[in-house]
């Protein structure tokens, strides 16, 4: 007697902003679709990030992540006008370019080297991104202070509101008719036949294509469908201040306002995995090195700290992988799941559903690359 | 709508909204501008919705007041003093005030 079909095309393994916006996009090509989730509890990224849609110094050590994020980035305004038209949420995308801040000669001179670096990368697709001086970068952000020597600016870099675009994305599913199960943590993948058959804390699911989008735990997961990812998580810390009139109209790498008034200032990294910890001198420098930027926020009020655990691949770049052995299983998985959310949704998902990645876009960031032989 | 119980004790002169008050020394900003019969000190920055000192021991926030030139202060948690001024707050606070 013949199996009954699968109940999905297609399982998204991870409910973060890397899994849904993958989901949404499978689901706009018909697949029907399924999302595994952990619980409220899960370690989150996608609660817990600065909400840049980036560019500058994107792709140096690999050329072509600059073109992917680029592509992305120029998809975002579409992208977001898509999600808009489905479910009446606006994301606040914004791309009026972004700044990087230099405190010292010293800084900027690091900031220009990264840059020239980057650029002078054989193959890398060329985008502007230029270094300014301190009255320059004051005609555009005419708060900073004495201490700002100067910046470099990319008309591309741009933010949103992340939290909203989670809440959107998920949003956009349940319209779409997308299965979502929380506390359905997948404990193992097994191959029987034709289709996968995930083993969670909630039902067995079974599917005809797994997409595995779960962050740092792809590490965990990948090797089930004979993959590998291989990550290196560290964690972040931010001081959100009360909600202030708008006084910044550029994003900067380290600091931000949001459409709602708060200033976000964050760009810490530790090794620690521990996503409740918080260390008081990070947070006073980041404060510090914000009032030496911005000045005016000196007695500002502070209503939070938090800290994040950042997905981070070993290199730092993304992983988009589709498995040999186990035809159908593919990782998606990658730093910047909030930059990239358009080309997961718009790109790699219709991938997905074709059933293969296109080397032409994606091929450059296998895991192969991982797999050299180590000196020694 | 608030009257005191004693009339007794130093006054403190002070301005709030430009308007010259008198209060009594020690009094917080918060007992001046109930005094002062001040039915809102601020509104809130999301829904504009308007806000009056309510738990007066520094937890609920809902009497935030610009003193002195620096927004967003506590009025129940700092006391008066001659020459202060007061500023009701409307919305978000202006970084830099």
């Amino acid at each position: 007697m013949a199996a009954e079909p699968s109940e999905f095309d297609v399982a998204v393994v991870g409910g973060g902003l890397v899994g849904v916006a993958t989901a949404y996009g499978l689901a706009r090509e018909g697949c029907r679709v399924v999302v595994l989730d952990e619980g409220d509890r899960a370690v989150r990224a996608s609660r817990g990030n600065f909400a840049l849609v980036w560019v500058q110094s994107k792709g140096l050590g690999l050329a072509p992540y600059a073109g992917w994020t680029i592509r992305s980035s120029e998809a975002w305004a579409g992208f977001s006008q898509l999600l808009k038209e489905e479910t009446g949420l606006d994301v606040s995308f914004q791309r009026p370019g972004g700044f990087h801040l230099a405190l010292s000669e010293k800084e900027l001179e690091a900031r220009a080297n990264i840059l020239r670096r980057l650029h002078n990368q054989p193959g890398v697709v060329e985008y502007k991104t230029e270094i300014l001086d301190h009255s320059q970068v004051k005609k555009m952000l005419p708060d900073i202070g004495p201490e700002v020597v100067g910046a470099s600016y990319c008309p591309l870099d741009g933010h949103v509101n992340s939290l909203r675009l989670f809440r959107t994305l998920h949003t956009a599913l349940r319209q779409r008719g997308v299965t979502y199960l929380p506390s359905h943590r997948v404990e193992a993948i097994d191959k029987v036949g034709g289709e996968f058959r995930l083993t969670t804390t909630g039902r067995e699911i079974r599917a005809n294509r797994v997409a595995l989008a779960a962050g740092n735990a792809n590490m965990r997961l990948a090797p089930m469908v004979g993959l590998d990812c291989p990550m290196k998580p560290e964690r972040g810390q931010i001081v959100v201040t009360e909600r202030l009139r708008p006084f910044l109209n550029y994003p900067v790498v380290t600091l931000r306002q949001t459409d709602e008034g708060t200033v976000m200032i964050g760009d810490s990294k530790e090794e620690s995995t521990d996503p409740a910890g918080l260390t008081l001198g990070v947070s006073a420098t980041e404060a510090e090195r914000a009032v030496r930027q911005f000045p005016l926020l000196a007695n500002v009020n502070v209503v939070r700290t938090w800290s994040a655990i950042r997905v981070m691949t070993q290199d730092g770049f993304p992983i988009y992988d589709q498995s040999e052995s186990h035809p159908g299983a593919f990782t998606v998985c990658c730093h910047s799941g909030v930059t990239l959310a358009a080309n997961h949704a718009l790109t790699v998902a219709p991938m997905i559903a074709r059933g293969a990645l296109d080397p032409a876009l994606v091929g450059a960031f296998s895991a192969r690359r991982f797999h050299v032989q180590a000196a020694g | 709508m608030f009257k005191r119980l004693a009339e007794a004790g130093a006054t403190v002169a002070l301005t709030i909204d430009g308007k010259a008050v008198q209060a009594k020394s020690g009094d917080t900003v918060a007992a001046a501008l109930l005094a002062a019969g001040l039915e809102t000190c601020r509104t809130t920055p999301v829904t504009g919705a308007p806000r009056a000192p309510y738990c007066l021991m520094g937890v609920c926030f809902d009497c935030l007041v610009t003193i002195d030139g620096v927004g967003s202060r506590q009025a129940c948690l700092v006391p008066v003093h001659a020459g202060m001024t007061v500023e009701t707050q409307q919305g978000k606070r202006e970084a830099g005030r």
